[in-house]
């Protein structure tokens, strides 16, 4: 495992909401980027470093943490990320991730957990991997098996009003179709792209959210990241920052896809 | 060569030279296009009697093309397809244009290797690396490996120069016949992090890289980089001067004299011949404008941003980002490059995803100015040297800019 501490900027104690934080008892916001080793396959570092970058700027010591598949996963973090993979990679994480419970733990203690693409399936009851039928962790209500084509290109979406964020904008790159069980939500009505199957995209319940916008999801959707930061600490609302370039992009990005 | 054969050659050579009048681009893939229309073994034909060799891998194909051409020259003319058309029309072309030349050295794109090694039975192939390189339309890297190490098992006669620090070139290679190993270095790691061979986990320290789990491990090299030279396999150190910047173009340098090495040239003959090469299809050429020094460094996927920014001097730098076809629609990768080396300087930032930079850059805590384009960034730095990186179609809107430098 290694960690990096960011200790900058204004002291913590500035919010004082701090106490109200569920999941940790240490002192610093906890993120675990969840087998870097396995579920790394384009850029999915960006939402580690997005989330602390944007906890960093409000005073908040951060600690991100990468646990490798052979490592055992901590169950008191704040924050659970998990990444984008290949078939093969991606049913040896659902298995490590079953085997170890480390993540199930951390749920039912209360953790967020924010999971893309290949991160998604493996969280639902099942999902196709080499053409093969495999367990995911069943921490959503969904199961996953291929589409008739894969799907590659910009995705839009109007959120789930329930969540109070405006649309989301990302980039997908999956050749699975995700049906969705009564016990989730979809994350959103797609307005460009597929998604789970053309029609809706992600799906989230409680503090677990999942979605096909691949890779660094958070860059695109800064208020996406802040309620995974609200979810952690409890710090709602949070102290505004500075979101001239993410409010950019999404405006270009968002304005090529309607 | 057959009748339809030297037709097409010749309607190639014509089109290409027409291409060029016209200041349609360098010719080369419209030319090798119409050759194949007229005759889809053209390339096969073209290839018979030469003595080949191809140049493969994600990164650094071009300028080891360029480096491996000028040292085999050693021996007698080489045709080589020097402007970057790695497809088969540009081998086509490539050749046609060339006459009847005993050489000839190819870049070739990695997908189109089997095909290619197929058409033109080369003597030698060059593997240099693999890693990410446009996912939204490429295949993933670990089947690429397989690709290649399939394409070897077919041809059992070809001579391979392989990259000994590339888990995933070693894996392709391993089971030929006849393997030179070179050793070029390897910065970017987060492609072979896991065993292509077993899935286990792979642990480096210092030079050396093994799988923990099977017995795949890093083959001792051959040719390996050393200061500012190279070893060859008799274990004599040879000092390499080139005009081109940076430790990766040492180690396109001693793949370069590998493969020359299996044309019979020695490294003695091949190393000054390698100072002859300034830039490569404007990467690192160097422009003067308004007083402004520029050069320009293209950077395609994550594992050339590092070695771009091992090369950029301390001055302003340009990052020009675009995401057109070429280049991948997704920029995505962009979070799989550290760019903190750059904090410090000067930087802007433009091209077409120039937002999806700032962005970026900000999460990355390295200051910058956007600027709105390539002139207005030349204008906004002081008189004196301007760095620029760019991916591949910013690259070329820059290089047309500045009248297709060479």
């Amino acid at each position: 495992m290694s960690t990096d501490a960011f200790t900058s900027g204004a002291p913590f104690s500035a919010f004082p909401q701090r106490d109200a934080t569920p999941a940790s008892s240490s002192s610093a916001l906890r993120i675990v980027w969840v087998y870097p080793d396995l579920l790394s396959t384009y850029g999915d570092r960006g939402n580690l470093l997005v989330l602390g970058y944007r906890a960093r700027k409000r005073g908040m010591p951060v600690e991100l943490i990468e646990v490798r598949s052979t490592e055992a996963l901590p169950t008191t973090a704040d924050i659970y990320l998990i990444g984008g993979g290949e078939d093969g990679p991606q049913a040896v994480a659902a298995q490590r991730l079953i085997a170890d419970g480390g993540l199930h733990r951390a749920v039912s203690q209360g953790s967020v957990v924010f999971a893309v693409c290949a991160g998604y399936q493996l969280l639902g009851s099942s999902f196709i991997a080499k053409d093969t039928k495999c367990a995911g962790l069943e921490l959503l209500d969904v199961h996953s098996d291929r589409g008739p084509s894969r799907a590659v290109g910009e995705l839009a979406g109007d959120v789930d009003p329930r969540l109070g964020l405006p649309p989301v904008s990302g980039f997908e790159d999956h050749g699975g179709r995700t049906h969705l069980g009564p016990g989730v939500s979809p994350l959103a009505r797609i307005t460009r792209g597929v998604g789970n199957d053309g029609v809706t995209e992600g799906a989230w319940r409680g503090k677990v959210i999942g979605t096909y916008a691949h890779g660094p999801a958070l860059a695109r959707n800064p208020a996406l990241a802040d309620l995974l930061l609200r979810w952690a600490t409890g710090i709602d609302p949070l102290p505004p920052i500075d979101d001239t370039w993410p409010e950019r992009l999404r405006a270009e990005r968002l304005a090529g896809v309607r | 060569m057959p009748l339809r054969a030297k037709v097409a050659s010749s309607v190639s050579r014509t089109a290409a030279a027409l291409s060029r009048a016209a200041k349609r681009g360098d010719g080369s893939v419209i030319g090798g296009w119409l050759g194949l229309k007229i005759d889809p073994d053209l390339l096969r034909h073209l290839s018979a009697g030469r003595a080949i060799a191809l140049i493969t891998g994600t990164n650094g194909k071009t300028t080891t093309t360029r480096l491996a051409a000028a040292a085999v020259g050693v021996k007698g003319p080489v045709a080589t397809n020097s402007f970057g058309a790695n497809l088969p029309t540009g081998h086509t072309s490539a050749l046609a244009n060339a006459g009847n030349t005993p050489y000839a050295v190819l870049e070739v794109d990695e997908h189109y290797l089997p095909r290619v090694l197929e058409a033109t039975r080369a003597r030698v192939v060059a593997f240099l690396n693999l890693s990410r390189d446009q996912l939204d339309r490429a295949q993933e890297v670990a089947m690429l490996a397989q690709r290649w190490r399939s394409a070897l098992a077919e041809h059992p006669e070809v001579r391979v120069v392989a990259n000994a620090d590339d888990p995933l070139v070693v894996w392709a290679a391993i089971n030929h016949p006849t393997v030179v190993w070179f050793s070029a270095g390897q910065r970017w790691h987060d492609d072979s992090m896991v065993c292509p061979e077993c899935g286990g986990s792979i642990e480096r320290a210092d030079d050396q890289w093994w799988c923990t789990a099977c017995p795949l491990r890093r083959p001792e090299a051959q040719w390996v980089v050393e200061d500012d030279g190279v070893v060859d396999p008799d274990g004599s150190w040879h000092k390499v001067v080139l005009q081109l910047p940076g430790r990766i173009n040492l180690g396109n340098a001693a793949t370069a004299l590998a493969v020359a090495a299996q044309f019979g040239v020695r490294p003695i003959e091949a190393v000054p011949r390698l100072a002859g090469v300034t830039s490569v299809a404007g990467r690192y050429a160097q422009v003067v404008r308004d007083g402004r020094v520029i050069r320009l460094l293209l950077a395609k996927n994550p594992a050339s941003w590092l070695e771009a920014f091992d090369m950029v001097e301390e001055a302003p730098t340009l990052l020009a980002i675009n995401a057109r076809d070429p280049d991948g629609l997704d920029t995505s990768w962009l979070y799989d490059v550290d760019f903190s080396p750059l904090r410090g300087r000067l930087v802007l930032v433009t091209g077409e995803r120039a937002y999806d930079l700032a962005v970026r850059l900000e999460v990355n805590e390295v200051p910058f100015q956007h600027v709105p384009t390539f002139a207005a960034a030349v204008t906004t730095v002081p008189v004196g040297r301007l760095e620029v990186i760019a991916n591949y179609t910013a690259f070329q809107d820059i290089r047309a800019e500045l009248d297709r430098v060479n």
